[in-house]
C-alpha cells in the first residue's frame, strides 16, 4: 500500500499540474473575453457558453470514468480504484453544478426564463442527482470495503442509466413539444469563436485531469495516514 | 503447532496461514490448525481478538485475504455451495424468522439445503431438541433458551461435517445454559467435529478436546486439552494480560 | 437452473407467507395509496384542468411512492435475528436470493396496484374497463423495471442509517424512464390513441427492463460478499 512520503510526493506533483492548468485557463478566458468577437444577437452573455459547454463535456466524461473505474473495482478489488472513482465523482459533481448554474444564467438572458426543461439541461440535472446519490451513499456507509462495493454498484448502474434518461427526455420533448420563447439554436461559429471554443474544451479537459489527479493524490495521502495509524496501533498490541 | 490429526486420516478441517483485514485493521493473521473427525476445538479470546471473523470465514460468510481452508481435503473456494452443505453455524443470533412457526422455519431451511422430505426431516430435528410440542407455534413466542435449541436443530438439519458455534451461551439463563450444555455434550458423544469460540472460559472448556487462545488475530496457544478449568483460567489471564 | 428457480421460489414463498401473516406493510401501503389519491383531488383546480389530463401522472406518482414503501421490507425482514446470514450460509445462490426477493416484491407491489387501480378509476372518474388490457401491459412493464432496480437498491439501503430516506435518493433517478414511459403510454391509452403511437414508449420500457433486470441480477452478489 502507499507510504506517506510517496503520497506526499504525488500531492506536490499534482499541485504543479494544477498551476499549469490554471495558467492555461486564464489564457483561454482572456482570449474569450478580450480577443473573441461578441455574438450578434445574444451579446456578452453568450460568452458564458465557453464555460458551459466544456463543463458539460467534463461532467459526463467524469461519470464515464466513475462507471469504468467502478467496474474495474468489482473485478480487481483494488481499493485505489475505489478512491479514484470517488475522486472522479466529487470533481464531476463540481463541473455538473457549474453546468446547472451557467445554463440558467444564459437561459434567462436569451429565453426569458431561468429553467425551461431543455433536453440537455434536464439530462444534466439527472446526472447531478445520480452524482449526489453516489456521494450521499458513500457518507452513509462506514465500513470501507462495503462502501467501496456499494459505490461501485451504483457507479455502474448510474453510468448505464444516463443513456436511458437521454433517450427518455428526448422522446418526451420531441413528441411533446414545449413552448419556447427564443431558440438560440446552434451558433454558426465564425472561425475565431470556434477556435476559442475548441481551446476552452481542451483547457477544461486539462483542468479536469489536474483537479482529479490532485483530489486523488489527497485521498491517497489520507488513506496512507490512516494506514500508518492502524499499523502503529497494531504494533503496540 | 497444529493439532495433530488422527492417525493418517485426512483432517476434517484444515486451516493454513489464514489472514483477513478490514480496511487497514488486521483482524486475523496467520492462523493455522487442523481438526480430525470427532475432535472439538474451543477458541477462547477477548472481544476483538478475531474469533467471530475466524468462524465466519469457516462458515463461508467472509472471504479471507490470505491462506487456505480445506474441508475433508478439498479446498474451500468462494461461492462453493458444496462446502456450505458441510458446515452448520450456531450463532448468538438465531437466524430464524419470528413470524414463522418452528416447523415452517425448519422446512424452509430444509428446502434451501435440498434435504430429502423436508417436513419429515424438520419433525425429526424438532424432536431431537425436544421442541416437537411447539412445532406450530411462532418463534416470536419462544423463550431465549427455546430459540437456541431451535437454532441447533436448524444447524443440524443437513447433517453437516463441521459444526461452528459462536458464543452459543450468550444471553442464556442458568436453566437454558444447562440444557444447551446437555445438548452439546450429546453432540460431543456423537463425535461431531466442532469449533466453538467464546470469551467465557467457563463455558465450552468441558466440551473441548483441543483448546486455543486467540489474542489480537492470532493463536497464542493451541493444543489438546490438558488441564482443568483453573489451569486454563491462569493461562488465559496471562495471555490476555498484554492486550488492551 | 432448476435449483435456482426452486431456491428463489422457496425464498419468495417464505417472504410472502411472512407478509401475509403480519399484513402490516401491505395494509399501510394500501392506506397510503388511498390517501395520496384522495389528496391529489385537492391538489388541482377541477374547473381548470380535467381529471383525464392529470390522471396518468397522478396514477404513476402514486404507484411509485407506494411501491417504494414496500421495497425496503424485503431486506429489512432479514435483519431481524441476522436471518440474512442464514440465507448466505445455505447453498442457495446469491442470484436465487435476488430473484426470490424481486418476485416477492413484484407480488407485493402488484397487489397494491391491483387495488389502487379501481380506486383511482373511482376517484377520478376514469373509464378503465375498455382499455384494461393495454393498461395492465404497461403497468406490468413499468413495474418490472422499477421493482428490479428497487430490490437491488434496497439491499444496499437497508444497511445504511436512514434506510427509508436512502432508498428514494438511490432509486428515483432510475424511475425517470419507467415513469416517463408509463405516463406517456397511459395517457395515450386513456385517449384511445392507435397502438402504433405507443410503440416508441413500449420499446423504451422493454429495453430498460431487459437491460436492468439482467444487470441487477448479475451485479447483486456484489452487494453481499465481504
Amino acid at each position: 500500500m502507499t507510504t506517506i512520503p510517496s503520497a506526499e510526493r504525488s500531492l506536490r506533483r499534482s499541485g504543479l499540474w494544477m498551476a499549469i492548468a490554471l495558467v492555461l485557463m486564464a489564457g483561454v478566458y482572456v482570449r474569450a473575453l478580450a480577443f473573441t468577437p461578441e455574438e450578434a444577437t445574444q451579446g456578452l452573455v453568450q460568452k458564458i457558453f465557453y464555460i458551459h459547454a466544456p463543463s458539460a463535456w467534463v461532467a459526463f466524461l467524469a461519470f464515464g470514468i466513475v462507471g469504468v473505474t467502478s467496474a474495474l473495482y468489482l473485478f480487481l478489488k483494488d481499493p485505489r480504484l475505489d478512491l479514484f472513482a470517488a475522486s472522479a465523482a466529487e470533481v464531476g459533481t463540481v463541473f455538473t453544478t457549474t453546468v446547472l448554474v451557467t445554463g440558467p444564467i444564459w437561459g434567462k438572458e436569451i429565453w426569458g426564463a431561468w429553467w425551461t426543461w431543455d433536453a440537455r439541461l434536464t439530462l444534466t440535472l439527472f446526472l447531478w442527482f445520480i452524482y449526489l446519490a453516489y456521494l450521499v451513499l458513500r457518507t452513509a456507509v462506514e465500513e470501507p470495503g462495503r462502501r467501496a462495493r456499494y459505490s461501485a454498484v451504483l457507479g455502474i448502474l448510474g453510468a448505464l442509466l444516463v443513456p436511458f434518461i437521454h433517450v427518455s427526455v428526448y422522446l418526451f420533448r420531441t413528441l411533446h413539444p414545449m413552448p419556447v420563447v427564443l431558440r438560440p439554436g446552434r451558433p454558426e461559429l465564425p472561425g475565431s469563436m470556434l477556435v476559442t471554443l475548441l481551446s476552452s474544451f481542451a483547457v477544461f479537459t486539462v483542468f479536469f485531469i489536474a483537479l482529479l489527479a490532485r483530489r486523488y493524490a489527497w485521498a491517497r495521502l489520507v488513506d496512507a495516514r490512516a494506514q500508518g495509524e492502524a499499523e502503529r496501533a497494531d504494533a503496540s498490541r | 503447532m497444529a493439532t495433530a490429526s488422527p492417525s493418517g486420516a485426512a483432517a476434517v478441517l484444515e486451516v493454513a496461514l489464514l489472514a483477513k483485514r478490514f480496511g487497514h485493521v488486521r483482524a486475523l493473521r496467520r492462523v493455522d490448525f487442523a481438526l480430525g473427525a470427532g475432535e472439538s476445538l474451543s477458541v477462547f479470546g477477548p472481544n476483538g481478538a478475531g474469533k467471530t471473523t475466524l468462524l465466519r470465514i469457516l462458515a463461508g460468510l467472509l472471504k479471507p485475504d490470505g491462506g487456505t481452508v480445506r474441508f475433508g481435503g478439498e479446498l474451500l473456494v468462494r461461492g462453493d455451495a458444496a462446502h456450505r452443505r458441510r458446515v452448520g453455524l450456531i450463532s448468538h443470533y438465531s437466524l430464524l424468522y419470528d413470524g414463522l412457526t418452528a416447523a415452517e422455519n425448519l422446512v424452509f431451511y430444509a428446502r434451501l439445503y435440498s434435504v430429502a422430505e423436508p417436513r419429515a426431516a424438520a419433525a425429526r430435528a424438532l424432536a431431537g431438541v425436544g421442541l416437537e410440542a411447539r412445532a406450530s407455534d411462532q418463534v416470536g413466542t419462544f423463550s431465549r433458551g427455546m430459540i437456541q435449541r431451535l437454532a441447533i436443530a436448524r444447524a443440524l438439519l443437513h447433517d453437516p461435517d463441521v459444526l461452528l458455534l459462536d458464543e452459543p451461551f450468550s444471553g442464556l439463563d442458568q436453566a437454558a445454559a444447562a440444557t444447551l450444555r446437555q445438548l452439546l455434550g450429546r453432540l460431543r458423544a456423537e463425535r461431531r467435529t466442532m469449533v466453538l469460540v467464546t470469551h467465557n472460559i467457563d463455558e465450552g472448556l468441558e466440551l473441548a478436546t483441543h483448546v486455543a487462545i486467540q489474542v489480537a488475530g492470532r493463536f497464542v496457544s493451541l493444543g489438546p486439552r490438558d488441564g482443568d478449568l483453573a489451569a486454563y483460567r491462569i493461562r488465559y489471564a496471562e495471555a490476555t494480560a498484554h492486550d488492551g | 437452473m432448476a435449483s435456482l428457480l426452486a431456491e428463489a421460489w422457496a425464498i419468495a414463498a417464505k417472504d410472502l407467507l411472512l407478509e401475509f401473516r403480519s399484513r402490516t406493510a401491505f395494509l399501510s401501503a394500501l392506506v397510503f395509496t388511498a390517501l395520496v389519491l384522495a389528496i391529489f383531488n385537492f391538489a388541482r383546480d377541477p374547473t381548470a384542468v380535467s381529471a383525464v389530463d392529470l390522471a396518468p401522472g397522478i396514477l404513476w406518482i402514486t404507484f411509485a411512492f407506494a411501491g417504494m414503501l414496500g421495497l425496503n421490507r424485503a431486506f429489512a425482514l432479514e435483519r431481524e435475528n441476522h436471518a440474512l446470514d442464514g440465507l448466505l450460509l445455505s447453498p442457495a445462490s446469491r442470484t436465487a436470493l435476488y430473484v426470490g426477493k424481486t418476485v416477492a416484491n413484484l407480488v407485493f407491489v402488484g397487489a397494491v396496484e391491483a387495488i389502487a387501480l379501481p380506486l383511482f378509476a373511482l376517484f377520478f372518474n376514469v373509464p378503465l374497463w375498455p382499455v384494461l388490457g393495454p393498461l395492465v401491459l404497461v403497468i406490468a412493464l413499468a413495474t418490472l423495471g422499477f421493482v428490479a432496480v428497487g430490490t437491488l437498491m434496497s439491499s444496499m439501503a437497508v444497511n445504511t442509517r436512514f434506510a427509508e430516506l436512502m432508498l428514494p435518493v438511490l432509486l428515483l433517478p432510475f424511475l425517470v424512464t419507467p415513469i416517463i414511459g408509463a405516463v406517456q403510454t397511459t395517457a395515450r391509452i386513456l385517449a384511445h390513441r392507435p397502438f402504433v403511437e405507443l410503440m416508441p414508449w413500449l420499446k423504451l420500457l422493454a429495453a430498460y427492463d431487459i437491460t436492468f433486470v439482467v444487470l441487477c441480477t448479475l451485479i447483486f452478489e456484489f452487494t453481499l460478499e465481504e
